[in-house]
């Protein structure tokens, strides 16, 4: 008799178990669909934006101009390609004035600095500032500020030319 | 005669279902000593009270969204009764709460009060005071103010460096790249529910644990048997007083702060403009002092996670002998913690200074790369020093285990005190190295 119950037992216990971890696994599922959810909403629905920055002749060549509603920097370089640059230092995440004088954004929070290009001049920042995607159709500069570009360093591929 | 009576028999029926059902009876008369525990475990109890009560207020008034958290806030201060004073003592019991947590883990360790069978009441005080923490953190952002937003920013920009899923992490706590309304939603929902939640839980389980082990550990002296002769005393009065004085100590001081300080409230959140400095919440300063010193990858995982270990197991060490009751285990183990004490506090600055006028960003070995100079080699470095220390500790001190790895302990919370120190009071603009009266 005990004989044969042991194996029933072990199969019962052992579907309870699968069960078990069935359950957990789907209230996990659901939970993590609910703290997700405003990522994908994000993604898809308002966070899919592209901004009109205005047409190229208005961005004199080794310029910068701060739009603070899309969050980033069009720097114009010397050779006239253009740049979008996210505002944020890669260091802590601090915003990044542009200090015209010295042509060059530092850092307030731990005195990183970057250059036109977005890259490093002084540490502690480990990275380039982030880009984004700037296309130029029909001589108007539009930046697509879905989701910021990580890079570690300027290369010049990045710069998107007229 | 008879009402007399009658009230009595209600206040001995309260005192035995009620009161003694939670507490024991009678309690060592030893453990009543109050330097022995400085009753920190009871102030944080009566912290977490006041939190909860203050908190549930706030509730009915606060509005959690980027648009409306400011604006809640201010009107809470200005059109509602004592809602300052209310707000104000949410604020202060919350920063409270944590020296006063941490505090009570320092004497559950220097009075040797985890040994088995209080091992895993160690872990769970560990996980309590993690949750305290996360508390902290959540509740930090709620205000929207300039220092609120920033401090956050700072915070999840650090978790970010962790390897593998940091930045993972920092996008579902952000609830998307940013600080915004998800965040806000995030961090009040962990701060109103979640967080206080598993607090009273893991809280019970703590206090039941304590219980089990007996109550609190007893004091004794070196050589004492802990079985013989113990004198126990009736918990009412003896206790019972004790912890109610020690409760409106803690509230009236809470009052009295809150009046006379009341809870700051900056210039609303502006993601344009950055303070400087910007620093993380007090308790987190530390670790922002370890990043100006190590590469990113050792300052938020490899050190943090080495630490949490080695705080972790120690419990589940090997010890010569269980020693538990004595303050600093004995007059020799004192002068050893004394000892450990006086190389963090002339070590760690001495480490600051060096770091930032004599090497410079280029670290140990300039050109090299920064994980090496910045990381590697410095964080070699202090690992041989704890054990050389370790060592000379061994050979100048015949230390037994119990009194070298109380030493360690001492060092290392002397040096990350020392760490959130220079975070709180020397750091300026740019983080730059300053006296206190100068920022």
């Amino acid at each position: 008799m005990a004989d044969v119950d042991k194996p029933r037992r072990s199969f019962l216990s052992r579907i309870l178990l699968a069960l078990g971890s069935l359950a957990v696994l789907e209230a996990g599922w659901i939970a993590a669909s609910f703290v997700g959810s405003r990522r994908r909403r994000a993604s898809t629905g308002e966070g899919a934006s592209v901004q009109v920055a205005g047409p190229v002749e208005r961005f004199e060549p080794a310029s910068v101009t701060a739009f603070r509603e899309g969050e980033f920097y069009l720097a114009r370089l010397k050779d006239g390609g253009f740049l979008a640059l996210h505002r944020k230092c890669t260091h802590l995440g601090c915003t990044v004035p542009w200090i015209k004088d010295e042509q060059r954004f530092t850092c307030p929070c731990h005195a990183s600095a970057f250059d036109i290009r977005g890259e490093v001049l002084d540490a502690p920042a480990p990275r380039a500032l982030d880009l984004f995607a700037v296309r130029i159709e029909n001589g108007i500069v539009k930046v697509d500020t879905t989701k910021p570009i990580r890079r570690s360093s300027f290369e010049s591929h990045q710069v998107t030319r007229v | 005669m008879a009402v007399q009576k009658n009230k009595k028999t209600i206040q001995r029926l309260i005192a035995n279902s009620l009161i003694l059902h939670i507490r024991p009876a009678h309690v060592p008369a030893k453990a009543l000593r109050y330097t022995h525990t400085f009753g920190l475990g009871g102030m944080a109890l009566v912290l977490f009270l006041v939190l909860i009560s203050t908190g549930v207020l706030m509730i009915f008034v606060y509005e959690p969204s980027p648009e409306r958290a400011y604006q809640s806030i201010l009107f809470m201060q200005q059109e509602i009764l004592f809602g300052r004073l209310i707000r104000g003592m949410h604020y202060w019991s919350a920063n409270l709460l944590i020296g006063v947590a941490v505090l009570h883990m320092l004497r559950v360790f220097l009075t040797g009060a985890f040994h088995a069978p209080r091992q895993s009441n160690w872990i769970i005080g560990l996980s309590l005071l993690f949750l305290i923490l996360l508390s902290g953190f959540t509740g930090y952002l709620l205000p929207w103010d300039q220092i609120s937003y920033w401090a956050i920013t700072i915070c999840t920009e650090m978790l970010g460096y962790m390897p593998g899923i940091g930045q993972t992490l920092q996008r579902v706590i952000l609830g998307g790249t940013e600080i915004g309304s998800a965040t806000v939603i995030n961090f009040y929902a962990l701060h109103t529910i979640v967080v206080p939640f598993l607090l009273a839980m893991l809280m019970t389980w703590h206090f039941w644990r304590v219980r089990l082990a007996g109550g609190v550990v007893v004091p004794r002296d070196p050589g004492d048997d802990p079985e013989a002769g113990m004198d126990f005393v009736p918990f009412i009065p003896n206790l019972l007083l004790r912890e109610i004085a020690v409760t409106l100590i803690v509230i009236a001081f809470v009052l009295v702060v809150a009046i006379v300080f009341g809870a700051p409230l900056g210039e609303p959140a502006n993601p344009g403009v950055s303070p400087n400095p910007a620093k993380a919440p007090w308790y987190f300063l530390g670790f922002q002092e370890l990043l100006l010193h190590f590469h990113p990858l050792f300052a938020v995982f490899v050190i943090p996670l080495a630490i949490a270990i080695a705080i972790v197991s120690i419990p589940y060490l090997r010890y010569d002998a269980d020693l538990s009751g004595n303050w600093f285990l004995s007059p020799k183990g004192r002068r050893m913690a004394a000892v450990a004490a006086g190389t963090a506090l002339l070590l760690t600055p001495l480490w600051i200074l060096v770091d930032e006028f004599v090497l410079g960003p280029g670290g140990w070995l300039p050109g090299a790369a920064p994980i090496i100079s910045n990381g590697l080699l410095p964080c070699g470095a202090l690992a041989a020093g704890v054990v050389v220390f370790y060592m000379l500790l061994k050979r100048y001190f015949s230390a037994s285990k119990n009194q070298a790895v109380q030493a360690l302990f001492v060092l290392f919370m002397v040096g990350f005190a020392l760490l959130t120190v220079t975070g709180v009071w020397f750091r300026g603009a740019g983080m730059a190295l300053v006296w206190p009266w100068q920022m």
